[in-house]
């Protein structure tokens, strides 16, 4: 259903408010850190499994798609370098936070949706507990702690996937390729491959608290609050991909 | 404050949830200590509506609420909570929060005070006691039936030793034996803890449970009385809502013998 005018200012003005509230909850007591760890570890090592599968399968096909068309001018060498690059700067940031945007930003859009909906999150509130400190603060924390780290295992295995397929199939040494790899990153990209998922963790774990959060409508607005989540979380990823990649380009020039 | 003071007070309540019609419409009524307060109406009259507000979960949109004499619609969230353990609330589906057991949801209020864990322990084992559940200490929500669960709620409300109980239709899709221990729960709060009570309901044979039966303490045990002939042992008033206004206030004999048309039909 599309949104009017004064809805989607009025979405951006409550977007804009939790955003706030969390960030002001952040420095208050009482600090829920058993809740921040236990966040973590479901967002965090929850997501290895299939951040891992994404990587290596993702720089596998990299390397076996652009080995042709640096094979035309003769620079298959070179694969090492443009696996890494590609990965450190953008796919390895953008793909797992698209990953963690499906697994985590819509889990917890349905369970923050599904305590709404039950009245968990006013008993919470009868209980003498701010919903936003216990609740939204944890998710928002872990997931701007643990995606950075995500990244990175996602950029080493992918730079894995390309070095089994460069070696296996195309037959280039695994020195080469890891030499070509390492002197081809600069400290100013790896900087950048990991300022990138700060703010994408802080997307889908925002997106994913405010859709929770807005439920209404039962169990059908749950499904439905979900689905918001991970769309909106994955279309703001993008766009601010193209925002921060501009950004770091013109200051790393 | 002095006890003739009511513990809970009402003073021209509007409340609109979007659309003209007003969900409640200049409500007053005033609640003191020990007594229980019955609100009957039908869905959508606004009897939820006016728990939530009490235990300020909702801003009304005109009128002043009082507990204990403070005006809640001034303070904001944090000084809220100073209000809120002084009340217990049972929500109408439970609300228990299913990734924790029943010994996490009923000490839920005192770990985050950070009291001692041995209280703590010492605390829920009693309340749990007082519901007749100790046995699912170790239970989660999802194992538990409907019946239980609304006991549990109590429990988890009861915690803290509020001086205020908010029931949300308690016993509402409950089997009429379990409903008779939800009731008697309640009772026994009113009676034995003199707990000042808001009971919403629109289950007439409930109501009248509270509104005509007693408890008294003796021999280590609560006993039930009913009132018989005696009228107005039972410390419950009745407020009957309709479509966000007040139609009746008073006790069970009242309204019984009502002539307006609506209570009538309603009460058939």
């Amino acid at each position: 259903m599309p949104l009017s005018p004064k809805a989607a200012v009025k979405e951006v003005q409550e977007f804009s408010y939790l955003v706030a509230k969390a960030f002001a909850s952040v420095f208050r007591r009482p600090y829920y850190v058993r809740d921040i760890l236990t966040q973590m570890d479901l967002i965090g090592v929850g997501s290895l499994s299939v951040i891992i599968l994404t990587g290596f399968f993702t720089g596998a096909v990299l390397t076996l798609q652009t080995s042709k068309t640096l094979s035309t001018f003769g620079a298959v060498g070179l694969i090492g370098q443009l696996v890494a690059l590609s990965l450190v700067r953008e796919l390895g940031p953008v793909l797992a936070s698209l990953m963690v945007a499906g697994r985590v930003g819509s889990g917890i859009a349905s369970e923050l949706g599904s305590m709404l909906v039950t009245e968990q999150i006013n008993a919470m509130r009868a209980l003498g507990t701010d919903p936003i400190k216990k609740l939204v603060v944890p998710r928002i924390l872990a997931t701007v702690a643990m995606l950075p780290v995500l990244t990175i295992v996602a950029d080493s295995t992918g730079i894995i996937g390309g070095l089994t397929i460069a070696v296996f199939v195309l037959r280039i040494s695994s020195n080469l390729y890891l030499s070509r790899a390492w002197d081809g990153l600069s400290y100013m990209d790896l900087f950048g491959g990991l300022l990138k998922p700060l703010v994408f963790g802080a997307i889908v774990s925002v997106v994913g608290c405010r859709c929770g959060l807005r439920t209404y409508g039962g169990t059908q607005g749950v499904g439905r609050s979900t689905t918001q989540a991970v769309v909106a979380s994955s279309i703001m990823i993008l766009v601010f991909n193209l925002i921060l990649t501009r950004i770091i380009l013109v200051y790393t020039r | 404050m002095t006890t003739l003071e009511p513990v809970i007070e009402i003073k021209d309540v509007v409340k609109f949830y979007g659309g003209n019609a007003p969900v409640l419409d200049g409500v007053s009524f005033r609640v003191f200590r020990g007594e229980t307060k019955i609100i009957i109406g039908a869905s959508g009259s606004g009897k939820s509506t006016i728990l939530k507000l009490i235990l300020g979960l909702d801003k009304p949109d005109e009128g002043q609420i009082f507990i204990q004499g403070e005006d809640i619609t001034k303070l904001n969230e944090q000084e809220l909570v100073r209000v809120r353990q002084k009340i217990g609330m049972v929500f109408q589906e439970s609300a228990l929060f299913d990734s924790l057991t029943v010994r996490e949801n009923v000490a839920y209020r005192l770990h985050e005070r950070g009291e001692d864990e041995e209280e703590i322990e010492a605390k829920v084992r009693q309340s749990l006691g007082f519901v007749g559940l100790e046995d699912a200490i170790e239970k989660f929500p999802s194992e538990l039936s409907g019946g239980m669960k609304r006991r549990v709620a109590i429990a988890r409300a009861l915690i803290g030793q509020p001086e205020i109980m908010l029931y949300d239709e308690p016993t509402a899709g409950l089997d009429p034996i379990t409903s008779r221990k939800i009731n008697e729960l309640i009772i026994a709060l009113r009676d034995i803890h003199a707990v000042t009570g808001v009971f919403v309901t629109h289950r007439m044979r409930d109501a009248f449970t509270l509104a005509t039966e007693y408890a008294t303490n003796g021999d280590q045990q609560i006993h039930f009385h009913h009132e018989n002939n005696f009228v107005c042992i039972a410390n419950t008033r009745f407020l009957m809502f309709r479509d966000g206004k007040i139609v009746f206030e008073g006790p069970d004999e009242v309204l019984r013998r009502s002539e307006d048309e609506y209570i009538k039909r309603f009460l058939a």
